[in-house]
């Protein structure tokens, strides 16, 4: 939930996960402005369909597409929106997790990650990840991703909210804080014996 | 295209480290702007001069290969018979924290210490030669240094080095003669006696706070608990300081550390209580507090 300003963290309550249509969530890291904006092409874009009355949703898979044409076209005009993003959802009872960086790049998988998440995150999702968790199991590997990126991201602040997307539709958690751990006796007097280390 | 560094600070900035490496001077790492000068970057650099990052995941991890740096938060405060030090415990290497438990406080004898700050390795370099030159001092005075003697010496080094080095120090100490004193000596190799110093890219957030709570004469509980919410308050606001905080009180009787990780540490605006995982809150059975 962080928004920083350079090194400043200066605000610790922007809500980077927001819900799009019936069917998807979008998670957004960088400019805070540009995924504002964003969100209004996505408003549109919901809205339009909508509007054709037909009974049919666009589901996350096509909002991903959109997402991915809108930054790669930006790109294209050097004036890219400078974000990445998650684009995840369930329709008709299928599941679609993808991303879409500020160049255009955009692929699917069962895990993705932005930033740090990338270096951080994602190895240990490959090596716990694995089909049919549940919502708790998925959770406490989502924490554990969290709590990492927390002590090794700069621009992490510890606010998170986590979102669970279902047939039924989208559920986001309110903002909470993760425990952290740094009573190691290594830590304690790191420097003994070798004055002026770190 | 070669060395472009412009510093842009409206969002984490992006790194290409290729051109880093002609800045010899950067203790900070100077971000270059991605933007259009990707694609022009990648036919230029000589794949022998590529960084480790070949692949970029995510232009916004920034360079890894940076140099360290401690952003950090460092304060050095007076008291009523001796000196309190006060530091954060984050490197960082751009935007990555190498070391989430450092010890910027530092010994240079068993009276005076030395609060670290900005380029590790230029602080690093700097406290092992003054140790050096005040062991040897030592031992010709045939008693300690005096605190005074010490700060010259760091002085003399930063000074005499200001184009190559990037890095602010406090030092403090107590000596028989003056007592407790604090020298803050910040980049250009200034030397300054002050009843309390603050260094650090955190201590930008401090100015006003110690404005309002500094006092003179305090007691060495006053003086720590003082130290202790400096730098808990820097942390909350500066990117490059964070971890634990640690603190040495040097007075007659002798040195102590103390250590206090983050739960030992208040909260402050729109911080939350830590929680072992979202499940503990689902279960506490409020009504579902997931919102659609």
């Amino acid at each position: 939930m962080g928004g920083s300003y350079g090194s400043t963290l200066r605000y610790k309550s922007v809500e980077r996960l927001k819900p799009v249509g019936k069917h998807s969530l979008i998670g957004a890291s960088g400019e805070i402005s540009d995924f504002q904006e964003i969100m209004r092409y996505l408003d549109d874009l919901i809205l339009s369909d909508n509007m054709w009355d037909d009974g049919n949703s666009l589901g996350p898979k096509e909002v991903h597409n959109y997402l991915t044409r809108v930054m790669y076209n930006r790109r294209n005009k050097f004036n890219p929106l400078w974000n990445s993003l998650v684009l995840g959802g369930v329709k008709n009872g299928q599941k679609y997790l993808g991303t879409v960086s500020m160049i255009g790049v955009h692929y699917e998988d069962n895990h993705v990650a932005t930033g740090f998440g990338n270096h951080l995150a994602r190895p240990l999702l490959r090596d716990e990840w694995r089909e049919n968790l549940t919502f708790e199991e998925g959770v406490i590997l989502l924490e554990k991703c969290m709590r990492v990126l927390l002590y090794r991201d700069r621009s992490a602040v510890n606010k998170l909210q986590i979102a669970k997307i279902t047939e039924e539709g989208v559920t986001i958690s309110p903002p909470y804080s993760l425990k952290t751990f740094w009573n190691f006796s290594a830590f304690e007097n790191p420097t003994h014996g070798a004055e002026g280390s770190w | 295209m070669g060395d472009q560094t412009v510093n842009s600070y409206i969002y984490s900035p992006p790194a290409a480290s290729s051109a880093r490496k002609l800045c010899f001077y950067s203790a900070f790492t100077h971000p270059l702007l991605i933007q259009g000068f990707l694609l022009l970057n990648y036919s230029n650099s000589s794949s022998i001069d590529r960084s480790a990052q070949n692949h970029i995941m995510d232009v916004s991890t920034g360079d890894i290969d940076a140099p360290h740096s401690m952003g950090t938060t460092i304060i050095g405060v007076t008291y009523n018979g001796g000196v309190v030090l006060g530091a954060d415990s984050r490197t960082s290497t751009g935007m990555y924290v190498a070391n989430r438990a450092s010890d910027k406080i530092t010994k240079l004898t068993d009276n005076v210490y030395l609060c670290r700050s900005g380029s590790a390795a230029d602080s690093q370099i700097v406290s092992d030669y003054v140790r050096y030159f005040l062991h040897q001092h030592t031992i010709q005075l045939g008693q300690p240094s005096t605190v005074k003697v010490a700060a010259n010496l760091v002085r003399l080094l930063s000074y005499n080095n200001k184009n190559m080095l990037q890095t602010g120090l406090i030092i403090g100490g107590w000596d028989k003669y003056e007592g407790g004193k604090i020298y803050g000596i910040p980049l250009g190799g200034t030397i300054l006696e002050q009843p309390f110093a603050i260094g650090g890219s955190g201590s930008s957030y401090l100015y006003g706070f110690f404005d309002q709570a500094w006092k003179e004469g305090m007691t060495q509980e006053e003086a720590e608990q003082l130290v202790v919410k400096a730098v808990s308050l820097a942390i909350a606001r500066d990117g490059a300081s964070g971890g634990v905080v640690r603190t040495v009180t040097i007075n007659s009787e002798g040195v102590t550390r103390k250590f206090y990780p983050c739960d030992k540490l208040p909260l402050w605006h729109e911080e939350l209580e830590p929680q072992n995982s979202l499940l503990d809150i689902l279960s506490a059975g409020i009504p579902d507090p997931m919102v659609s």
